[in-house]
């Protein structure tokens, strides 16, 4: 079991939380424009990073807000995580 | 290849078991081949053999970068069935089985298949609804799939406690085709089998690029073990495949998720079949050896740790204990995880990868291990012809795109 560090909560164990997929996919600008290839990536295409992967995750059983995080997936080991709107941490910034 | 017989056995045992020989080679790689396939788990090795027996491809190697069936093909629950909803996928999982009914002796070596029968519960409204339209789609589609009253299913599972639960058993969907095989003796009659028709097979080699040339072709991959050139690649490495996918810049809709499974004490026969509970998620067998062998979900998240979270596997055993009562007091002997590649649609991914030379067989997601056969058939087609078996020519990497998607998520609820 992980536990994971809401930005607004502090740490709290995993069943609090919901997983809520790789984090920053963009949705296309103007939909009625995207094409084809646009939409595949946008819906299906995932970055699924062995190492370190961007990801959103919701504290459903506490504050109820989505925020994002860093973890490496060779560890499960969060390495930072951060609030919607705020770029990710850079590499330099975020300790093993 | 020596071939096995039960005189054979027979004459070993009463020889003190000496005399037997290594069951395949563990050759050096040579320079080049005609085709390698990436991965040597049970979909791997089985499409090896398949390209050397069926379509006389034998100057070919597998590339695996632990030991053979150390990934999904070591660590799954073994469950074998093919009650899926569309037509495209019962066809396919149906290959497989019949596949499975004559694979012992087409290997000439036991892989321990047993069709004891699979029974999926129901346990809300909702559940006999969707259960009552595979077992019709099924029985159109010439499968065999039928639906069971509580009685009936704990007459075909005496331990079955189908009344006394937070979620009453309303019926069941039994096939009867269905059943366990012997996870490593199928990546071991594989590997065998393979091996004496010419294939190398090359343990702890890991893939570590893919090499292509000025028209974008493949023309080999580099590996721990060196450079090796082939214009064919075949890549059937599960949970791993977006990572060597990504060599060759080719991206898919896979996620990698942990799925974990347990095992008890050894007991005595006690269980019949195989019962599986997508709503109250857990499945459970009992395997020769005599462990219970208990399936449980995914994780959350996305890993590559093969490991999971113990409320994971905790949930499993709590329906377990309410399904089956009798075996609240057992102990459970290991758990482990596996990393599952799972795609939107919980529909593989078997075709061409828009990169010459290069095929890809992914995404079985929870329920790979039943596929063994047919996938591993349909894909050494494809790797030979350059195109499709007319069985895996809905699933391929552009329906994600064109919106052919072949949605089977009903089907993998829980894991399959």
């Amino acid at each position: 079991m992980l536990l994971i560090e809401c930005p607004w909560c502090g740490e709290r164990p995993e069943p609090e939380f919901v997983y809520g997929g790789q984090a920053h996919v963009a949705r296309p600008r103007v939909p009625a424009e995207a094409s084809a290839e646009e939409w595949t990536r946008y819906l299906y295409l995932r970055e699924n990073s062995r190492g370190v992967h961007a990801e959103r995750w919701r504290h459903t059983h506490g504050c109820g807000r989505f925020f994002n995080a860093l973890r490496d997936t060779t560890s499960d080991q969060f390495l930072a995580t951060y609030k919607v709107g705020e770029a990710p941490p850079s590499p330099g910034q975020v300790s093993r | 290849m020596q071939r096995f017989s039960g005189l054979w056995l027979l004459r070993r045992g009463l020889a003190g078991q000496r005399g037997w020989q290594p069951q395949w080679r563990h050759p050096d790689p040579k320079p080049a081949y005609d085709a390698l396939i990436v991965g040597g788990g049970g979909h791997g090795l089985g499409t090896a053999y398949y390209l050397a027996s069926e379509h006389r491809l034998t100057n070919i190697a597998v590339l695996e970068k632990g030991w053979i069936g150390s990934g999904n093909t070591g660590r799954n629950t073994t469950i074998i069935r093919s009650n899926y909803l569309f037509p495209e996928s019962a066809a396919l999982y149906d290959h497989a089985v019949r596949l499975w009914e004559s694979l012992s002796q087409v290997l000439n070596y036991n892989v321990m298949f047993s069709q004891r029968g699979v029974l999926m519960l129901a346990h809300t409204v909702h559940d006999m609804q969707v259960a009552k339209r595979h077992v019709h789609a099924n029985r159109a589609a010439g499968v065999d799939n039928e639906w069971l009253t509580p009685p009936e299913a704990r007459a075909f599972c005496p331990l079955l406690n189908i009344g006394d639960i937070r979620y009453p058993v309303l019926g069941a969907a039994l096939q009867r085709r269905g059943g366990t095989a012997r996870h490593d003796a199928v990546a071991w009659g594989y590997a065998r089998a393979a091996d004496a028709l010419g294939v190398d097979i090359i343990e702890n080699c890991e893939v570590t690029g893919i090499r292509r040339n000025a028209q974008g072709a493949v023309e080999g991959v580099e590996t721990t073990r060196g450079t090796i050139r082939a214009p064919r690649i075949g890549v059937a490495a599960a949970g791993n495949t977006s990572v060597v996918l990504k060599m060759a810049q080719v991206e898919l809709p896979l996620e990698s998720y942990p799925l974990q499974a347990l095992v008890s004490e050894p007991v005595k026969p006690v269980f019949p079949c195989v019962v599986m509970s997508n709503t109250i998620h857990a499945y459970i067998s009992q395997s020769d050896k005599g462990e219970l062998v208990i399936g449980a979900g995914t994780d959350a998240y996305t890993s590559y740790t093969q490991r999971g979270g113990p409320h994971i596997t905790s949930h499993a055993l709590e329906a377990i204990c309410e399904l089956f009562p009798m075996f609240r007091r057992m102990r459970m002997l290991r758990c482990w995880g596996g990393i599952v590649d799972v795609t939107p649609d919980r529909s593989p991914i078997i075709g061409k990868t828009g990169v010459p030379g290069l095929y890809v067989n992914c995404g079985w997601g929870t329920g790979g291990f039943k596929a063994t056969p047919g996938s591993a058939h349909v894909f050494a087609w494809t790797i030979a012809r350059d195109e499709p078996h007319p069985l895996n020519a809905p699933f391929t990497l552009e329906r994600f795109r064109d919106g052919n998607l072949i949605d089977e998520a009903a089907a993998a609820a829980v894991a399959h």
